[in-house]
């Protein structure tokens, strides 16, 4: 398999033609000659700039998990939420199976994505090696259709346009770290190197 | 740049699902499975029975989009009074109420987008299915297109999320997702799997066993 280890043949993952591909200076973006697709991307620094995205979206996300998300004012009454309370709700009214599903979309998999990132990515800094970083970096891709923390953003707009009639609704700290986490965790998805991870980490095994 | 415009399946090499990696397809029987010399993951020349899972994923959203739109989406008691909203009567409340950019977000997200994705994917089967030729640049970018946008109607699922953790004031109001939601989560859940088992190579293998 020597001649095909080199990487510089590949094929187009939407039209499998094969095709060769030079060594490419990062930044560029290789794109399929029959379909245009994108093949692959080279990033600059990824390690180094994934690396600091994603110790920063960790530290973000404790922030937006356990400071006050929420809160909904109405004279007298007043009702606090959390980032979980939603969730936790949807699980008291029985419907377990969505509560999952947000729960998973909106927070598991957002963890899952950065934590993976970090045990990926200390050891290619450090150059040493961990068992299951090959499973974890195929994980990794796996969920990325499903974090869908942008999605739930749009959704405390729609929310708050919906009760602003009924009620003052005041965001918390977690809703701007929430924000910002969105950004930051774009920032690390968008300096992996996907071509280099592979090349490394099936390197010389 | 040597570009021999020869296809991975032609040349008896298969490109790893998940690595990437080319390497050449192991001469075994059909039921046994070849794994990624690289990664480890499972090698399939396509996505295993790729026109039969898009069908039936697409055709069971379908069926769960009728009761998604139908029954109440949410149940918001206030004061005493009930009232049940569907997607569509959500979407008129924020028309009416002079929201026009939000009511079209979530016309679009819930109504729209599902809609648009059974639409594209059915023709992309079809287009396969009766081995179309034309195109098939557009029909790529066509499903790019529809793996992109359909995570985006889970907006609806989210608003349902958050004013159900809101409104709680006490005996003052209190909204409770209804049954609508489970067949609308569904629905998203199973058009963006759709998606995931189609297999645009289909469309290029077509027009190099045609041409
Ligand atoms: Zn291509």
């Amino acid at each position: 398999m020597g001649k095909f280890k080199s990487m510089h043949q590949i094929a187009c993952h939407e039209c499998d033609l094969v095709q060769e591909i030079p060594p490419l200076p990062a930044p560029a973006t290789a794109c399929c000659l029959r379909c245009g697709s994108v093949l692959f991307r080279t990033k600059v620094d990824s390690i180094n700039r994934t690396l600091a995205w994603t110790i920063a979206g960790l530290v973000l996300y404790v922030v937006a998990v356990t400071f006050p998300f929420l809160a909904m004012k109405n004279g007298a009454i007043g009702n606090q939420t959390g980032l979980l309370s939603g969730i936790q709700q949807l699980y008291h009214q029985g419907i377990i199976s969505l509560a999952t599903l947000v729960l998973l979309t909106c927070l598991l998999i957002p963890l899952l994505q950065m934590l993976a990132l970090f045990y990926i990515f200390v050891p290619l800094k450090l150059n040493f090696r961990v068992k299951y970083a090959i499973s974890m970096f195929r994980l990794f891709q796996k969920v990325k259709p499903w974090s869908m923390m942008e999605i739930y953003l749009l959704g405390i707009l729609v929310s708050i346009v919906k009760l602003g009639k009924m009620a003052t609704i005041v965001p918390g700290l977690a809703v701007i770290a929430f924000g910002l986490l969105i950004f930051v965790l774009t920032f690390a998805l968008s300096a992996v190197d996907s071509h280099m991870v592979w090349e490394r980490l099936g390197g010389d095994s | 740049m040597k570009a021999s415009f020869a296809s991975a399946r032609k040349l008896g090499l298969v490109s790893c699902h998940d690595c990437h990696l080319l390497s050449r397809m192991p001469q075994r029987a059909a039921h046994q499975e070849a794994a990624c010399p690289r990664c480890g993951g499972e090698l399939h020349q396509r996505k295993p029975n790729s026109l039969m899972r898009t069908w039936a994923l697409v055709l069971a959203a379908m069926i769960l989009y009728i009761p998604a739109n139908v029954l109440p989406m949410t149940i918001t008691t206030t004061l005493g009074s009930v009232s049940a909203d569907t997607i569509m009567s959500g979407v008129i409340y924020f028309m009416h109420s002079g929201s026009w950019a939000i009511a079209l977000v979530i016309f679009t997200a819930s109504v729209f987008v599902p809609f648009l994705k059974f639409t594209i994917l059915i023709y992309l089967l079809l287009s396969v299915q009766f081995k179309s030729i034309k195109r098939p640049r557009d029909r790529t970018r066509l499903y790019q297109f529809t793996e992109a946008v359909g995570r985006w109607s889970m907006l609806d699922i989210y608003v349902v999320t958050i004013l159900v953790a809101l409104v709680k004031l006490g005996a003052f109001a209190e909204i409770e997702a209804g049954p609508a939601a489970i067949y609308f989560a569904a629905v998203v859940v199973m058009t963006m799997l759709a998606s995931e088992s189609f297999d645009p190579r289909l469309i290029w293998d077509v027009v190099e066993d045609e041409s």
